[in-house]
């Protein structure tokens, strides 16, 4: 009962939504008012029928309330009401939308009879109505929701439907519901071998419970095969669960890539150890959310193009500010990496503090534009859009690196001077102008980080203080001065991560990992992919 | 030998900044005690317990100093033995609670019983002996430094990636002690202490008699690096910093030389936290926060850094500043600590100290002068 009450709900819902698809509401409602006339269960029962054979699922919410009983005629004029409430104090509801409509005294009322012959009636035809409408989704869900709470009175049904079923995905769906309520009877034991085949192709963490309960069947066949599949189920999930957590793993290193990336130029090109770059990222953000405010106010419809807007903003400010800090702080500090650390650290707390006396110390909300929320399924990975997006948005990014890096004039320079600076500048390349240069881009891609971190992250003043030591880890661990080395890096970081999650919980793998990295150090002091070359012998 | 030892370490200034913290440990107990509190030299408590803290701090900063002035490691890690000797101290003071805790349970702490914890853990006996506990404060930070400059000088990390290594140490040791699975308290650490050495810590004397401690302790330990810097290991000691591949050449084992001053950094760093804690009545994870450490750096390097007496007036400024600013202006405490980062690196490299030691050798004259800055001062190659 409790299916029904499910399935009726579920397509109130989905009318709320979808808007009305009835065929005819005034054939549904002359039918329903005919249980007016209705004074014995013969006369109950051939109105039921009458409104099944309209095959309208509106029909659902009357059925439904009246096999709770809560269906009464209004004695003086007849008309039928759903009511909510006893004695003196009455709601009157509309049978089709549950409005209230007026309000009476229970002596004003006569009640529809049922028994429980009618009980049923009412719910095969009311999971016959779901399982037989128009729309597919809405037939897709029955029958999910079937699978879930399995109920024997329901296979007959389902037989018809399958039948009549065109669509193949949602005729699967019903074979799948029908194998799950099968096993919840007491059908032959040919049909429950041949439901918990079903079951086993289907696969899913779902059919388990129903695997398990037939597993202690008292039929030693059925036990027997229900146990295999279980096996069989089980091994593919594992399967399912490591695909996911790589998956997680990709979205996690691709977060931790974009983060890197730039400090991976600044300290490779450099050797400077930028501790403000966390404050890059964060400006990023910041761009976003003001490029999103000014379009709230000015143009909403462009809401969905804010981020392609926010993009090159974000990377001019962050890379002017970039920029700045080169030609003010760090160009005086060069030869000298631990200050050029502490002042860099002292500029991430003026900037973190600038922010947040602009904006506030709180969270500022930045939207998802429309095409960047939502989520698929491949197979049982969920992936969501927006981190999909991360993901192809990083591994751009950092193409467009490598091509800038190895394809470009200034991306010549600028490995000329990392791997040996005095020579280039004495082949006439300006190394200070390199330096300054990069330095503006590596925060500006850090700045373009935090346009694509605005959407997964809270916007705060302290976005940036979150990823820095991250960041850091992924550099070292991957080598300086190499962007495969940080691309390796920030994907084996995040999927290691994340598979040692589930065993060790989120706090102790980020300790692991970061004791991995610690120890690793001691062994290869200069990353996976050291640079060689007489330029790091400092 | 150790005659020798603390005739070197007392010479020249060394004995005068001594004297005065020694001087500093009785006067103000007694002016805090004694004199009527009308009295313009009374020192009201609330300001001996807020000087007591910054002496602690002087220490933590006495302690990087030593290694990083010294001998180049730039730690940013030095917050994590400090909040150990801390841990080690809270954990003392939590057995002294006894039944006196919120649930009264005769031997576990109350945050054991809320967890509903059956038994102490093993890491914690003998907590309630005050000897362990400070063998513990000394030991724990110890051992950590040992074992982890053991491996990383072994395998001759250094400069940056030392620094950031450390900072990794001390943030993996935050997010551990969040954890309520470690047996520390979690998130909330370890607090409402009762008593130290059967006095309670919220009394006048006990106070007065913490603060006197931890202005001696800071005497103890200034001798102890005024003598380490001023042996013949202190003079290798600078060498590594300034030239590590060279001291390697000509034959001293420069790993072995780190590590001891690594080692002795970390034990008087945790000394600091065993005494900051009664004194400021909590020890939590946050102690371990990355930031803290880098904060510590810039007390040294304000004050100036490879002088001894250069972090102890650094820690007291820029903690009296902060305390200042974070009363009048909060908005602008990070901004004028920013700024005090960006213009120590830029403008004082020699920080307080080298500023007022040029003025210094401005008024006199000579090549003298010249040669007393250049043995007190590390050399630009100092950083590489």
């Amino acid at each position: 009962m409790r299916l029904i009450l499910f399935l009726t709900g579920l397509l109130a819902m989905i009318m709320a939504v979808t808007g009305p698809v009835r065929a005819d509401e005034a054939e549904l409602r002359a039918a329903i008012a005919k249980f007016a006339e209705a004074t014995k269960f013969s006369e109950t029962e051939a109105v039921i029928e009458e409104i099944a054979g309209l095959g309208d699922p509106a029909a659902a919410t009357a059925l439904n309330e009246l096999s709770e009983g809560q269906v009464m005629v209004r004695e003086s004029d007849g008309e039928v009401f759903v009511i909510r409430g006893k004695d003196d104090n009455v709601q009157l509801l509309d049978p089709l939308t549950l409005e209230v409509v007026g309000t009476a005294t229970e002596d004003d009322l006569r009640k529809i009879k049922i028994k429980n012959s009618i009980r049923r009636m009412i719910a095969d035809v009311v999971s016959g109505l779901t399982l037989r409408a128009k729309d597919p989704k809405i037939r897709m869900q029955a029958a999910e929701t079937i699978f879930s709470r399995p109920d024997e009175d329901i296979i007959e049904t389902l037989d018809a439907v399958i039948a009549e079923e065109q669509d193949d995905r949602v005729r699967q769906a019903f074979i799948d519901a029908r194998a799950a309520a099968v096993l919840d009877s007491d059908m032959s034991e040919a049909e429950k071998l041949e439901a918990v085949d079903i079951l086993e192709t289907r696969g899913g963490r779902d059919v388990l419970p129903i695997l398990t309960t037939v597993s202690n069947s008292d039929i030693a066949t059925v036990a027997e095969a229900a146990k295999t599949a279980i096996a069989s189920v089980e091994e593919r999930l594992m399967f399912w669960a490591a695909g996911q957590n790589i998956w997680y793993g990709i979205s996690l290193g691709s977060v931790l890539l974009l983060a890197a990336i730039g400090l991976a130029i600044t300290f490779g090109v450099m050797g400077v150890i930028n501790m403000a770059h966390g404050e890059m990222v964060m400006l990023g953000a910041y761009t976003t959310f003001v490029v999103q405010e000014v379009i709230r106010n000015s143009a909403p419809g462009m809401f969905d193009y804010s981020l392609a807007i926010a993009l090159p903003l974000a990377f001019l400010v962050a890379g002017t500010a970039g920029f700045v800090l080169e030609r003010g702080v760090i160009r005086f500090l060069y030869g000298r990496p631990l200050e050029t650390l502490l002042a860099t650290w002292g500029v991430s707390l003026i900037l973190q503090q600038t922010v947040r006396t602009i904006f506030g110390p709180t969270n500022r909300e930045v939207g998802n534009p429309s095409w960047m929320s939502g989520s698929f399924e491949v197979g049982e990975i969920l992936i969501t859009t927006n981190r999909l997006w991360i993901v192809v948005f990083s591994l751009v990014v950092f193409a467009i690196l490598l091509i800038v890096l190895k394809r470009t004039r200034f991306g010549l320079q600028m490995r000329a001077v990392t791997q040996n600076r005095p020579m280039a500048s004495s082949m006439g390349i300006a190394t200070p102008w390199v330096d300054a240069f990069t330095f503006a881009l590596g925060s500006g891609i850090a700045g373009i980080a935090g346009v694509a971190l605005s959407q997964i992250d809270n916007v705060s003043p302290n976005l940036g203080q979150g990823y820095i030591i991250d960041s850091f880890m992924v550099v070292v661990f991957g080598g300086v001065g190499n962007l495969w080395g940080t691309l390796v890096g920030a994907l084996t970081l995040g999927v290691a991560n994340k598979f040692l999650e589930p065993y060790a919980g989120a706090v102790l793998a980020k300790i692991f990992i970061l004791v991995f990295i610690i120890l690793f150090i001691q062994k290869r002091p200069r990353g996976l992919f050291a640079l060689k070359g007489r330029s790091v012998e400092t | 030998m150790i005659t020798g030892f603390l005739f070197r370490a007392l010479d020249k200034k060394a004995i005068w900044v001594a004297l005065a913290l020694l001087a500093v440990a009785v006067l103000v107990p007694l002016s805090n005690a004694m004199l009527p509190i009308n009295h313009p030299l009374h020192v009201p408590t609330h300001i001996m317990a807020l000087f007591g803290k910054y002496l602690c701090y002087a220490m933590l900063a006495l302690a990087l100093d030593l290694v990083w002035g010294y001998c180049g490691i730039l730690s940013l890690g030095h917050g994590a033995f400090f909040a150990l000797g801390g841990y080690a101290m809270g954990m003392y003071l939590m057995r002294q609670i006894g039944t006196r805790g919120v649930y009264g349970h005769p031997i576990l702490p109350d945050f054991m019983v809320f967890l509903n914890w059956k038994e102490l853990p093993w890491f914690w006996f003998g907590f309630d002996m005050f000897w362990f506990a400070m063998l513990m404060v000394l030991f724990v930070p110890g051992l950590l430094a040992f074992v982890f400059g053991w491996f990383a000088f072994r395998s001759r990390v250094n400069g940056v990636y030392l620094s950031i290594i450390t900072q990794a140490m001390t943030y993996a040791l935050l997010l551990a002690f969040f954890r309520n699975e470690m047996g520390f308290g979690g998130n909330n650490g370890l607090t409402d202490f009762k008593d130290i050495l059967g006095y309670s810590v919220q009394a006048q004397e006990t106070r007065a008699a913490l603060f006197a401690a931890t202005a001696i302790g800071l005497a103890i330990a200034f001798v102890l690096c005024s003598g380490i810097v001023n042996s013949r290991y202190g003079k290798v000691l600078v060498s590594v910093r300034d030239a590590e591949s060279r001291t390697r050449f000509i034959g001293y084992r420069v790993e072995h030389i780190k590590l001891f001053a690594f080692v002795v950094s970390a034990m008087i760093a945790g000394i600091a936290g065993a005494l900051y804690v009664p004194q400021v009545g909590i020890i939590n994870p946050g102690e371990f926060a990355p930031a803290n450490s880098i904060e510590v750096v810039i007390w040294t390097a304000v004050g100036g850094r490879g002088t001894l007496i250069g972090p102890i007036i650094g820690a007291v400024a820029v903690n009296f500043g902060k305390s200042y600013f974070t009363a009048a202006f909060p908005e602008f405490w990070l901004f004028a600590l920013g700024a005090l980062f960006v213009a120590t690196t830029l403008f004082l490299p020699k920080g307080i100290v080298g500023l007022f030691n040029e003025g210094w050798t401005r008024l006199r004259s000579g090549r003298e002068a010249d040669r007393a800055e250049e043995t007190l001062q590390p050399g630009t190659e100092a950083a590489e």
